[in-house]
């Protein structure tokens, strides 16, 4: 059962330094009780896609349609929209010290956030408050409610985030690299504690990171995005294994832990992300692609489905169309 | 140590180093220039500024306005600028501001008077900002037990009681010129060392006065081409806002007696001897009135027009990664 | 338990056994280097005379030509070790000689020759170059300093650097902000490069840029070390691009070195259950490996280096942790069996048949 449907979103700013298309043509889809990951570098559009779900982008242009459990939730405004925040659906950011608020405590977050959605007393949410930050794994959960967010560590204040999402039960949490300001060993930590929250809960999630190792540990599904561009979803052993992408096979290539030990020469993706501002025609990859041929500076590739139908594995790129008949040039 | 191979291609940057495609419309300006962008399209600004120009303008063409006219700034005209009751004239074809208690021509002493002002505003603010960037780079990047007392002295200064010790001051020395310059001087160059070493305390622990120190570069000179650059942003800022208020310190000074000697004319002098006019006179109290509230009022626009262009608070539309 | 701390070597500790390598040839050597802070009266919690022992007793060795990483999570202390190496800080005790020569203790005058020979690459690429200067000043600037050339040898040399570390000579004065992430480190390193240094101390130089600029930036400095005979410390939370880049590595923990061997010793023969945690918390990137493995999850989060536990460290988190580990502080030394330049600080470190899990040690 589809819980989440992103159809053609599309997020454009108007900047004093011109029209940044911080998402394109977006489309993906989550069902209930799976695991999404979205991956991307600095400028992919990840983070803006998520926020702008959410309704969390103020001032930018949106077009297209995100559908949860059928409802469309870029036209709902005010209180609609609201009871959907938090309630249905949550999200984790990446530095809880800048998302959690620094003048009020923990416990007085969580009960505001269940209280703004539901008639509970404050005795009876201060009690669950408690039994959630202990469910995340933070020690001594009645004296924890007490403090204050920079009382805590990072790995705990993650943890405290995370409690404070599932204070309402979503049924979906959307978690905006939740552990790249997180040391690896706190890391392993946060994302251990998510995957048990998630069966828990029987939540769906949506984890948006930069780090392929995160994501192929956490992730059903893998969808890449580069440039504002969905350009290669697959579920994630196919996309390990056979990646259909010219970016994600790059991208793959440049890793150094592909496996655990090799000092082999890293092969990096030449050049740089390209610019929002002023995208050219075309793929936005051919600058740096290998297999780059005249049409890819042109024409910008749909997604074409990449072996069998049944796998929904999709990606981007000319090299797979069948009509293709021009040589790649070097 | 030779260094002659070529670098394989995919280590090289691709385009050479060109900023990304798209781009290069956005890049390609120092962070002055951009600032002076900013500037040029703020209307505010513009105004202002074209509104400084002309007082300026009326500064220097002062002499020539009294030769245009054909009267001085200090002359008297009895007869022709006094009613039989000796009141001063309204504004006529002869004295096209009207005339003072004295029967002085009002347009020719509110142009001189703008000399004065600029003067005493430019120059006092050009000694404070000397002093106080000197002073506030130093405690700020020294520390220690120069900070502290310079720290001290900083304090004490902005604690005297600014118009008491002014009166004072005049007193023991005499009004004029000079002292005026001095005084305001004196009482702006403290917070603007304040400012200095806020900014510079903190531009001290960023990463790349610590790259200048691994390299081996001294004090002096990591404050002259690493911090100094980074502050001047702020002093511009502070100081067309100190000008203003400079100008207007000075009025005070003047309206009370103590800042230039009469007969010379001056904005705040004319506002003191129009009091007793008001109701008789209104362009006497008017038009020295309106220069210096016009003149402030523009130097303070700029200045926030300034502010604005050097840095400008980007909408954060969508955070950071 | 005396008021105030003492710092170790000040006669009350023992004294950690070197690495064998012959030190006359090692071209850096830190000698039991310590470093604390005070922590300043008027903070959330009452000061007094406590010490943020950040550096808390290391001793490491660097031979030219070869390139020793060092790994450890946030509060390690890495970053201000790498500072004191640098002499960019005072060590509260210890010695740094730099090709036999101690520059522990030098005046800024007299340390002025070593700033040509040791230079530093740093982690901020915004950060560490200062935005209102056009590059080719910040490429020049160290030239400047050292007197070295006149303007237009120097105007030569500042592009010639520009292109032996991949960016367009004709950019020299543009500013930095102008600039990709990680043009700006490729500008960083061809300020160090400037004065021809032996040794680079690069502190977490990939760690902010996205992951393909990343490798580009490694396979650079990898191919700098062997053109220009460069020794590097090469510091890094990110255990796997570390792996890439050194021929020995150091972890670090809570002001200390754990374990100390070669890069294959280290990555495939780890001995002590930090180490192993670490590699174990790596995420890979290939979801058979991922689903198949069982991580090493520690408990809790690292202690404050105000107050470090007593005996091991590592005791408060460690899975494999006994009564001895708060007694006695375990000293680096090598396993029975192991060569003499694998060494551990445990007391119980894991052999080649066991491996460590979330709960403990466990048979192969």
């Amino acid at each position: 059962m589809t819980l989440l449907e992103v159809q053609n979103l599309s997020v454009a700013f108007h900047t004093a330094d011109g029209i940044v298309t911080a998402v394109r043509n977006v489309s993906f889809d989550v069902a209930a009780g799976d695991t999404l990951g979205i991956v991307g570098e600095s400028g992919s559009g990840k983070s803006v896609t998520c926020l702008t779900m959410l309704g969390l982008t103020r001032g930018a242009e949106v077009s297209g349609s995100v559908l949860f459990e059928g409802r469309e939730l870029l036209s709902l405004r005010g209180e609609e929209l609201r009871r959907v925040r938090g309630a249905e659906i949550a999200m984790v950011f990446q530095d809880p010290l800048s998302s959690l608020h620094p003048l009020y405590r923990i416990g007085w977050q969580m009960c505001e956030a269940m209280r703004a959605h539901q008639r509970i007393s404050r005795s009876k949410a201060r009690r669950r408050a408690i039994e959630l930050l202990g469910l995340v794994g933070i020690p001594q959960p009645a004296r924890c409610v007490d403090d204050y967010p920079h009382q805590l560590s990072g790995g705990m204040r993650q943890r405290a985030m995370i409690a404070l999402a599932l204070s309402l039960q979503p049924k979906l949490l959307v978690a905006d690299e939740p552990t790249t300001a997180l040391d690896v060993t706190v890391q392993a930590q946060i994302l251990e504690l998510l995957t048990r929250v998630q069966d828990e809960f029987d939540m769906a999630l949506i984890l948006i990171s930069h780090d392929l190792g995160v994501v192929a540990g956490m992730a059903d599904r893998v969808a890449v995005m580069y440039a504002g561009r969905i350009v290669e979803t697959a579920d994630r052993f196919a996309l390990f294994a056979a990646p259909a992408h010219p970016y994600t096979k790059g991208l793959l290539q440049a890793l150094p832990n592909r496996s655990l030990y090799g000092r082999e020469r890293l092969r990096p993706i030449p050049g740089q992300p390209p610019s929002l501002i002023g995208l050219p025609s075309g793929c936005p990859f051919a600058p740096r692609c290998p297999v780059a041929f005249e049409r890819c500076s042109t024409d910008e590739p749909q997604l074409v489905v990449v072996g069998e139908e049944a796998q929904r594995h999709v990606a981007a790129c000319w090299q797979l169309s069948p009509d293709v008949t021009d040589l790649p040039v070097g | 140590m030779t260094i002659g191979a070529t670098l394989p291609p995919e280590v090289a940057d691709l385009d050479g180093g060109e900023p990304a495609r798209g781009a290069a419309a956005v890049a390609g300006r120092s962070p002055w220039r951009l600032a002076w962008e900013r500037l040029r399209h703020d209307r505010v600004a513009i105004a202002s500024s074209v509104t400084i120009m002309l007082i300026a303008l009326l500064a220097i063409c002062a002499p020539l306005i009294a030769h245009l006219v054909g009267h001085g700034p200090n002359q008297q005209y009895p007869t022709l600028g006094l009613t039989p009751d000796g009141l001063p004239r309204p504004p006529s074809g002869t004295f096209l501001f009207g005339t003072d208690d004295l029967g002085r021509d009002l347009l020719v002493r509110v142009a001189y008077g703008a000399q004065i002002s600029l003067l005493v505003g430019v120059v006092s603010t050009a000694i404070a900002v000397v002093l106080g960037v000197l002073v506030g780079l130093t405690a700020g990047y020294v520390g220690g037990p120069v900070d502290a007392l310079l720290c001290r002295f900083v304090d004490v200064v902005l604690s005297f009681p600014v118009l008491l010790l002014a009166i004072a001051l005049v007193s023991i020395v005499g009004p004029g010129l000079i002292i005026t310059i001095v005084i305001i001087a004196f009482f702006s160059w403290a917070s603007i060392a304040r400012i200095v070493r806020g900014q510079t305390l903190s531009l001290r622990e960023r990463e790349f006065v610590e790259a200048a120190r691994s390299l081996g570069a001294s004090s002096a000179r990591i404050m002259v081409r690493d911090i100094l650059p980074n502050v001047a942003a702020q002093v511009i800022v502070y100081a067309t806002l100190l000008i203003p208020s400079a100008i207007a310190f000075e009025a005070t000074l003047s309206f009370l007696g103590l800042g230039v000697v009469p007969p010379t004319s001056e904005w705040g002098g004319m506002l003191a001897e129009s009091v007793g006019y008001y109701q008789v006179a209104w362009w006497f109290i008017t038009f020295p009135g309106v220069a210096l509230l016009i003149t402030t009022l523009a130097f303070n626009l700029l200045g926030d027009a300034v502010r604005d262009a050097l840095d400008p608070r980007a909408h954060s539309l969508f955070r950071n990664k | 338990m005396s008021d105030e701390p003492v710092p170790p070597g000040a006669g009350t500790g023992t004294a950690e056994p070197r690495a064998s390598s012959p030190t006359s040839t090692a071209l850096l050597e830190l000698g039991d280097i310590v470093r604390w802070f005070p922590v300043r009266a008027g903070s959330v919690e009452p000061g007094g005379r406590r010490q943020v022992r950040a550096v808390d007793g290391v001793s490491l060795e660097i031979n030219p030509g070869e390139t020793l990483g060092l790994v450890g999570e946030s509060g390690c202390g890495k970053s201000t070790l790498a500072r004191c190496a640098a002499r960019l800080q005072e060590l509260t005790s210890g010695t740094v000689r730099f090709s036999g020569d101690d520059i522990s203790r030098l005046s800024a005058h007299r340390l002025r020759p070593y700033r040509r020979k040791i230079q530093m690459v740093f982690q901020d690429p915004i950060g560490s170059l200062n935005p209102r200067r056009r590059v080719g000043s910040i490429i020049a600037e160290p030239l400047i300093i050292h007197r070295i050339g006149d303007r237009s040898e120097r105007r030569d040399r500042v592009r010639h650097l520009m292109e032996i570390v991949g960016l367009n000579p004709e950019h020299f004065n543009r500013f930095p902000g102008e600039f990709s992430g990680g043009q700006r480190q490729r500008i960083g390193i061809a300020r160090a490069l400037a004065v021809e240094p032996q040794l680079i101390i690069c502190d977490e130089p990939v760690s902010a840029l996205d992951v393909s600029i990343q490798a580009q930036i490694v396979n650079l400095l990898r191919d700098l070390q062997a053109q220009l005979s460069l020794t590097y410390l090469f510091i890094a939370h990110d255990i796997s691009v570390v792996e890439h880049m050194s021929d020995r590595i150091a972890v670090m923990y809570l002001g200390k070195i754990v374990e100390l061997g070669t890069t294959e010793q280290v990555m495939t023969r780890g001995r002590h259950p930090y180490s192993l945690a670490l590699l174990s918390a790596l995420p890979i990137a290939d979801p058979e490996v991922e689903a198949k493995r069982r991580r090493v999850i520690l408990r809790g989060d690292a202690p404050s280096p105000v107050d470090p536990p007593s005996g091991c460290r590592f005791r408060t988190r460690c899975p494999v942790v006994q009564e001895r580990c708060a007694e006695e502080e375990p000293v680096l030394h090598a396993c029975p069996g192991d060569p003499a330049d694998h060494l551990v600080a445990c007391h119980f470190p894991l052999g080649d048949d066991e491996s460590l899990t979330s709960d403990g040690r466990v048979p192969k």
